[in-house]
């Protein structure tokens, strides 16, 4: 299986979690075994990984997600990218999220 | 590299940004129908009780609440009962919950375990710890509990299927005068359970039942619980560091509390659910001018109106006001209106069970002689503030955040 993150690709929260949304906060709630190395704990992000996470639609590529956050939040594309790619790469390990297409 | 990620404990109250969640947790009684037919029981009907069934709120119903909770941010409920297993749209009410994004309590004799169903709790994890209740490590001492042929050996083959499967669960107790003796075998027993960190909580003060529905099983319950001697002697005994906690809790949180009824916390962010649609402030208090008719009403609603008018009741009953109002016992002693609508039938009556524990656990830590009583001590925080230097051995423990045995 391919578990390489590519910003050509698309990535789509998981039907083995759920996530919530409770007082502004995002949890993230396992549904089944075996997401993350803990299955009785709950999971939240930082404020980068949120504003990544709203876009993990299942539509955009993560290139356009890059390009998104770049006019946003006008930082520097290279560290955007980094984190894009960084945060994607932990929700795959964990089975948080699934990629859905590539091109 | 960036740690996006944060494992984190919902309890932790820094998450929300010091708001309290509207409701934190929630208590479902799916049934008050049981297969054991426990002699301490407070609440249990017969399994076969036709019209107790068609009375239970029904799956849709059940599963509108579910939504209700978690659209107010609740992160845990608790599938109680009775026994929450007989009902049959149990697996699709765990399912449900659980793809709400709820962490599931399950509270359990165990003895309806199935294959099938460990297999769903190995693949969707409750994310919670299943509740097991256990009376003996043994048939006999059990059976004379459960009052259930067969039942000890159902409730092992339940836990075993849980252990096949790497299930965690832990044990719950109860203490009476018929197993009292066996406290030390089941303790052993249960240590060999991986997910048990400690001896099994043992509930030792038994409650009348809380429907106040039967006085032959009132007047069972009352000569089966322990006597005040024994439960203190229980408790000094059997639960490491327990006195040394209460020290310490005594100096934190005892003191009169006046009129107020409710100093706990029953109704805030949390409250029950009886198997009928009657939210109540908390498990036992089902008095019928504190709970509050979810069929025609909302959780929502409850939480911001009902609950905080109910939590204003002031004391009126005068042998309350000159005694436990008085009490600096209070905080120590288990007196609140939920006890007191169950032995008595009112909110504000002192329980002469729960206080005579309380003047026994207190004559043990030296804050008061024989014949004292607590409502009549004037120096009252001198004697708490001698408490805190004098625990024995010197170890520090952890506190709990209250004493209340029905959260």
């Amino acid at each position: 299986m391919d578990k390489e993150v590519r910003l050509d690709c698309v990535y789509v929260p998981s039907r083995d979690i759920v996530a919530r949304d409770i007082e502004g906060e995002l949890i993230i709630v396992p549904l089944v075994s075996g997401i993350g190395d803990l299955e009785d704990e709950l999971f939240t992000l930082n404020e980068t990984g949120r504003a990544i996470w709203d876009r993990l639609d299942g539509k955009k590529k993560l290139s356009e997600i890059v390009s998104e956050l770049c006019e946003e939040f006008e930082g520097d594309e290279k560290e955007i990218e980094s984190d894009v790619l960084g945060l994607t790469n932990e929700l795959l390990k964990r089975k948080i999220v699934v990629k859905t297409s590539t091109e | 590299m960036t740690a996006y990620f944060e494992k984190v404990n919902a309890w932790n109250k820094d998450l929300w940004k010091g708001l309290s969640l509207p409701l934190a947790s929630l208590d479902l009684e799916l049934t008050e129908r049981c297969n054991n037919n426990c002699v301490h029981c407070y609440i249990n009907l017969p399994p076969g009780d036709v019209d107790a069934q068609k009375r239970e709120l029904s799956t849709s119903e059940l599963k509108d609440i579910l939504n209700e909770a978690a659209s107010l941010g609740c992160l845990r409920v608790r599938f109680t009962g009775g026994e929450p297993l007989l009902r049959e749209d149990f697996e699709e009410l765990y399912v449900f919950a659980r793809k709400l994004g709820l962490k599931v309590v399950i509270f359990t004799n165990a003895t309806c375990i199935t294959r099938g169903l460990a297999e769903l709790f190995f693949k969707i994890p409750p994310l919670e710890l299943i509740e097991v209740t256990m009376f003996g490590a043994r048939k006999s001492s059990y059976e004379r509990i459960t009052r259930s042929p067969g039942s000890f050996e159902a409730a092992r083959r339940g836990m075993n299927l849980l252990l096949e499967k790497g299930v965690p669960f832990i044990i719950k107790g109860v203490l009476l005068k018929d197993n009292m003796t066996d406290a030390e075998e089941l303790t052993s027993w249960t240590s060999t359970i991986p997910w048990m960190d400690g001896p099994p909580v043992f509930s030792r003060a038994s409650y009348l039942r809380c429907r106040r529905d039967s006085k032959v099983k009132n007047d069972l319950i009352k000569r089966k619980r322990l006597s005040p001697a024994e439960t203190v002697a229980s408790l000094m005994s059997a639960q490491n560091g327990y006195e040394n906690a209460l020290r310490e809790f005594c100096t934190k949180f005892m003191g009169p509390q006046g009129e107020k009824l409710f100093s706990c916390g029953a109704g805030i962010g949390g409250g029950c659910v009886d198997a009928y649609g009657n939210f109540q402030l908390c498990m036992m208090l089902r008095h019928p001018e504190t709970v509050y008719d979810l069929r025609a009403g909302s959780l929502k609603e409850a939480l911001e109106v009902f609950f905080p008018k109910i939590r204003e009741t002031k004391a009126s009953n005068p042998g309350y006001l000159k005694r436990c109002a008085r009490c600096f016992l209070m905080g120590m002693c288990e007196q609140c209106p939920a006890r007191s609508w169950i032995e008595y039938g009112t909110l504000d009556s002192p329980v002469e069970y729960l206080c005579e524990i309380a003047h026994a656990q207190a004559r043990h830590l030296g804050l008061l002689e024989e014949g004292e009583l607590g409502w009549e001590v004037k120096d009252w925080e001198q004697r708490l503030e001698s408490l805190s230097g004098t625990a024995p051995g010197g170890e520090q423990t952890r506190t709990g955040q209250g004493t209340c045995a029905l959260a």
